[in-house]
């Protein structure tokens, strides 16, 4: 039944803090691979050693540049990860004809029942994330499940029972929780830093915040030396010997 | 969004076809035996060849009767029941119409009911996606149901009411125009608001996530072709509501002349269609720069 829940025990998803991502895309390549080798059809690429390569992933990077409305100061780069936000109001579960596509509502994780998908495509026209892509060797929709096979899978070692994208992160830029409950870590993270939604006059209602950049602080200038303006000894002689040439 | 040749050829033709189902339901169409076997076959060719054509646009096709469960939720699922029952329902009648002579009006009238909602529930599939604000509007099924009953009306000879619903096409088309140039941007989704970066500044996309073209790229960033729709649209309203206007406006048609009035309607819709497709902005280009 493609229906959504009224309500979910648990909202699981992710904290995204684009203040800390560095535009690696470690996460892209760890959610890669672990969703090849692991739960449901394998993320295919096409043509992947010839002059078009193409290929299914779940997780992109992009790269934003923002350039300051007053002028003068120097434009900043904000790396930003973009995937499935397991949306309460999620348009890709309802549009569905098969009911292959769901939200579960013990902890509101949006997954595709991949056996009875008709690979019709319509979910990923109503998803205004672009979270799911076609697979096209197996003809069925994709998209990021939470790592439901790692969050949750008593064979692996605790400290790996988050999502592959969570887990590879270098800079700590991704974080993993239960942000309907306001004592999570990562629920106190949105509340400290000001979480928010992506285009919420889309009315999704995502799970996944984000975090947004902070001020840039130069830890170490004020702790150097200022640079010398002007040079004495044999230097400060040459230089004023030149200007005078 | 990409143009899907087979989702063009499926929305015009099945349109077509229950639009003639229409018509010939509420009793348009003169004849008895052959004339109305013909009629009616070609009301059923048409919405069945539309609906295999549906079939070339699936993953995994030989799934499809699973498309029949999600009727609470989903308008794909009600188009796939009531294409079914239209051609069912619609079916008998033309049975009874062309083997016994018998035309009974409630089923006409069954099958007609059953052939407008078809088309409705096509047109919601698209109307009802707010990542594409181009289709959201009533205009959307308002253009799907007057094409579909336009095509049949052509179709079924009824000089008359083909002359009305053109115009009202034509009308209608001309406003969605209008008014769709014009919905993107008061949808009010930038790429500030996809990214939430607004604050920061001036934003563009520095560097894409990938190099090469991916589904999202290929499927709902389709840009190619679309610097000619000026042009585009001015072939297709002419084909398909002024050229049929203007060969019916003399009156009492000749089959010659009516034939090429459906000729030129459906070359035209087929044009309207692709517009439909590859002119509507899925609000994912603004991740890619490409809004």
């Amino acid at each position: 039944m493609t229906s959504l829940p009224a309500s979910t025990e648990r909202s699981l998803g992710l904290v995204i803090d684009l203040d800390t991502c560095v535009g690696c895309h470690a996460c892209v390549v760890s959610c890669k691979e672990w969703n090849t080798a692991n739960y449901g059809a394998p993320l295919s690429d096409q043509d992947a050693y010839g002059a078009h390569p193409s290929g299914t992933f779940l997780n992109r990077v992009h790269s934003f540049e923002a350039v300051p409305e007053t002028g003068g100061e120097v434009p900043r780069v904000v790396h930003f990860p973009r995937s499935c936000l397991h949306c309460a109001d999620a348009p890709c579960v309802t549009v569905c004809p098969t009911g292959a596509s769901y939200k579960r509502a013990e902890d509101g994780i949006v997954l595709v029942n991949e056996a009875d998908c008709i690979g019709c495509g319509l979910c990923a026209w109503a998803c205004p994330y672009g979270a799911r892509e076609l697979e096209l060797a197996a003809g069925v929709m994709k998209k990021c499940t939470l790592c439901v096979d790692r969050i949750e899978n008593p064979n692996i070692p605790e400290i790996d029972r988050q999502p592959a994208c969570v887990r590879a992160c270098p800079a700590g830029a991704r974080h993993f929780g239960d942000l309907a409950d306001p004592e999570s870590p990562a629920a106190k993270l949105v509340a400290a830093r000001g979480g928010f939604d992506l285009m919420p006059e889309q009315g999704t209602r995502p799970v996944n915040k984000y975090l947004p950049p902070r001020e840039p602080v130069d830890l170490l200038a004020p702790l150097l030396d200022p640079l010398p303006q002007s040079a004495g000894g044999f230097l400060g002689w040459l230089d004023r010997a030149l200007d005078r040439i | 969004m990409h143009p899907a040749p087979s989702i063009i050829l499926f929305t015009t033709l099945s349109g077509l076809g229950f639009g003639l189902m229409a018509m010939l339901g509420l009793g348009a169409g003169k004849g008895e035996g052959w004339v109305a076997a013909t009629f009616c076959a070609l009301a059923l060719g048409l919405a069945g060849a539309g609906l295999l054509a549906s079939l070339f646009h699936l993953g995994q096709p030989r799934r499809f009767l699973k498309a029949f469960s999600q009727w609470r939720s989903s308008w794909l699922s009600r188009e796939a029941l009531l294409a079914v029952a239209s051609l069912l329902v619609f079916g008998a009648y033309a049975a009874l119409w062309s083997l016994a002579g018998l035309r009974l009006a409630a089923l006409g009238l069954l099958a007609a009911a059953l052939a407008v909602a078809t088309v409705f529930a096509t047109a919601m599939i698209y109307a009802q996606m707010k990542s594409v604000p181009r289709w959201r509007s009533p205009l959307t099924p308002a253009i799907f149901l007057f094409a579909s009953l336009s095509g049949g009306a052509l179709l079924a000879g009824e000089t008359f009411p083909a002359t009305v619903l053109l115009a009202a096409l034509g009308v209608l088309q001309l406003a969605d125009w209008l008014r769709g140039d014009g919905r993107f941007a008061a949808a009010g989704s930038t790429m500030a608001t996809a990214t939430g970066l607004g604050a920061l500044g001036r934003l563009r996309l520095l560097e894409p996530p990938h190099t090469g073209p991916n589904y999202l790229l290929r499927e709902m960033v389709h840009v190619v072709g679309r610097r000619h729709s000026r042009r585009l649209r001015l072939i297709g309203f002419t084909a398909a509501v002024l050229l049929p206007l203007a060969l019916l406006a003399p009156g009492a048609p000749g089959h010659l002349t009516a034939g090429l009035a459906v000729l030129a309607h459906v070359a035209g819709m087929l044009v309207l269609r692709w517009l439909f497709f590859a002119e509507a902005e899925h609000v994912v280009g603004l991740y890619y720069g490409k809004r």
